[in-house]
């Protein structure tokens, strides 16, 4: 009788509703954010990699940021636009961004005013900053901006003439480009600019994307690739790494909640199936 | 004529296309600029093509008062207050602007909309991994052992908890391997399959043996 009980705990345990599972994790996400505990985050060749390119480019650099996600996204790859756009604030860099996606430089302009104001620099529009916005073509796109960036762009996100903006004097094609980041969530995203820019045209790329798609770019990372932020981890390391600590090192404590609870939870159904097991075939023999 | 001429486009596109790739110069280099214009403009108006067939599909749901009816009246009443917004009173081309009504709208209910949508993943990746993650065979040992130590790798936990073991023992560290080297070795053997499928199926598009996307038979 008590075997019987024991038996139908476990069982209990295996098929346990999972309304329970879904109140543990909305607890454990949204608990620490009213928690202030600082985790010491240890950074990934993978980001140091990404954080070295970039430090070695010279002052006022002229890079492009792609940004190919849509708010779905937005906990993953907007922390890294933002410490993003501050490191371009402090380096003084030319951002030029544009979008393979149709949110994506709108996402840009939400990033910006939020790395303004952790800077306490403001881009000067035209002279150090222009969003170019979105074109329809995917990685057709990438290829036409190898051959030139003002005609694949003839306006800007707010439809005035790109030739007009001081910054983009002397911008013909990727050869006039230092760098380019690209924030990707999926197809078009940095597949395409390792496919279409990198073995095409030799640009210097780094990358940040969202942690389901990050182990699809790992095989380009070296020669093709400068670098990856693979999800919020990654963004969090590029955040500690640049000396901007932002929203990815906040979330990095619900993440880490919520990952023990899945993992106790993994164990808890491990040791449940096989206790089960066991004592059905105990039961059998 | 009707399949022979769209055949004639496809793999004329399709070889210079390929031409220009490697042998950049004049006139391939013109020509791929043209037809990647002429790409970008198609899709341009497939936008609008799909945004028809949208009220399309849930107008007609609606019309056969379909079980669903009432999602698709949310779908066309959406389309069409961000479709109005946007086009008469978001300042006409500055509909983009911060603060106007459009932007608003993207601000405050698509963007926290679709955030929400992804953010469901956690629950139900959370309640999958309970009843996935089981060790029943060989196999799902191999993989739950792989997600265990990633899922614990890639969080601060993880080397708090290893960090009295040599370095190269520490979660993360155990993480970065299996990214970096099963993972790759995955991936990779994956996409060059990928890539020899692409080819294949490219060249028989350019050669017109493919023709299914013609529609028909």
């Amino acid at each position: 009788m008590a075997e019987q009980k024991e038996v139908g705990f476990w069982n209990s345990l295996m098929r346990i509703d999972r309304r329970i599972i879904f109140l543990f994790i909305f607890v454990a996400i949204s608990v620490p954010m009213f928690l202030q505990i600082n985790l010491k985050i240890p950074t990934s060749p993978e980001v140091e990699s990404l954080v070295a390119t970039l430090d070695k480019l010279p002052d006022g650099a002229r890079v492009l940021v792609s940004l190919d996600y849509d708010p779905g996204s937005e906990p993953e790859l907007q922390p890294m636009a933002e410490t993003f756009f501050g490191y371009a604030l402090r380096r003084k860099f030319k951002v030029i961004v544009i979008g393979l996606w149709p949110q994506g430089p709108i996402q840009a302009e939400r990033a910006k005013p939020i790395a303004e104001r952790q800077v306490g620099r403001q881009f000067e529009y035209g002279i150090d900053y222009v969003n170019l916005g979105y074109q329809a073509g995917n990685e057709l796109v990438i290829q036409r901006m190898g051959s030139s960036i003002p005609q694949t762009f003839p306006v800007d996100y707010f439809g005035k003439p790109v030739a007009d903006f001081p910054m983009m004097q002397g911008v013909t094609n990727f050869s006039n480009i230092d760098y380019v980041f690209n924030l990707s969530a999926g197809y078009p995203g940095t597949v395409e600019w390792v496919l279409f820019a990198v073995d095409r045209f030799n640009i210097v790329l780094g990358a940040g994307n969202t942690a389901v798609q990050a182990p699809q770019v790992y095989p380009y990372l070296g020669k093709q690739l400068k670098g990856i932020l693979g999800g919020m981890k990654g963004g969090a390391e590029f955040e500690i790494l640049t000396g901007l600590p932002g929203r990815a090192v906040k979330y990095m404590t619900g993440q880490t909640f919520a990952h023990t609870i899945i993992v106790l939870f993994i164990i808890m159904a491990n040791i449940a199936y096989f206790t089960t097991r066991k004592k059905e075939q105990g039961g059998l023999s | 004529m009707k399949r022979e001429i769209p055949m004639i486009i496809a793999g004329t596109v399709g070889v210079v296309l390929i031409i220009q790739y490697f042998i950049p110069a004049e006139p391939f280099g013109t020509l791929n600029d043209v037809f990647s214009d002429w790409f970008s403009i198609i899709q341009a108006s497939a936008i609008w093509l799909g945004a028809l067939n949208l009220i399309k599909v849930a107008g007609d749901k609606i019309y056969r008062r379909h079980k669903d009816w009432p999602y698709a009246a949310i779908i066309i009443a959406s389309f069409l207050v961000m479709v109005i917004i946007g086009f008469f009173f978001s300042g006409g081309r500055r509909f983009l602007d911060p603060g106007t009504p459009f932007s608003q709208l993207y601000d405050y209910v698509y963007s926290p909309l679709t955030a929400m949508m992804f953010a469901l993943l956690a629950f139900f990746v959370a309640s999958a991994s309970y009843r996935a993650f089981r060790a029943r065979t060989r196999e799902a040992t191999v993989l739950l052992l792989a997600a265990f130590l990633v899922m614990l790798g890639r969080v601060p936990l993880g080397d708090m908890l290893t960090g009295w073991l040599p370095k190269w023992l520490h979660m993360s560290e155990i993480a970065s391997w299996i990214m970096n080297i099963p993972n790759i070795a995955g991936q990779r053997a994956i996409m060059i399959g990928i890539a020899l499928g692409t080819v294949s199926t490219s060249l028989r598009l350019i050669l017109g043996i493919e023709r299914s996307y013609l529609g028909g038979e």
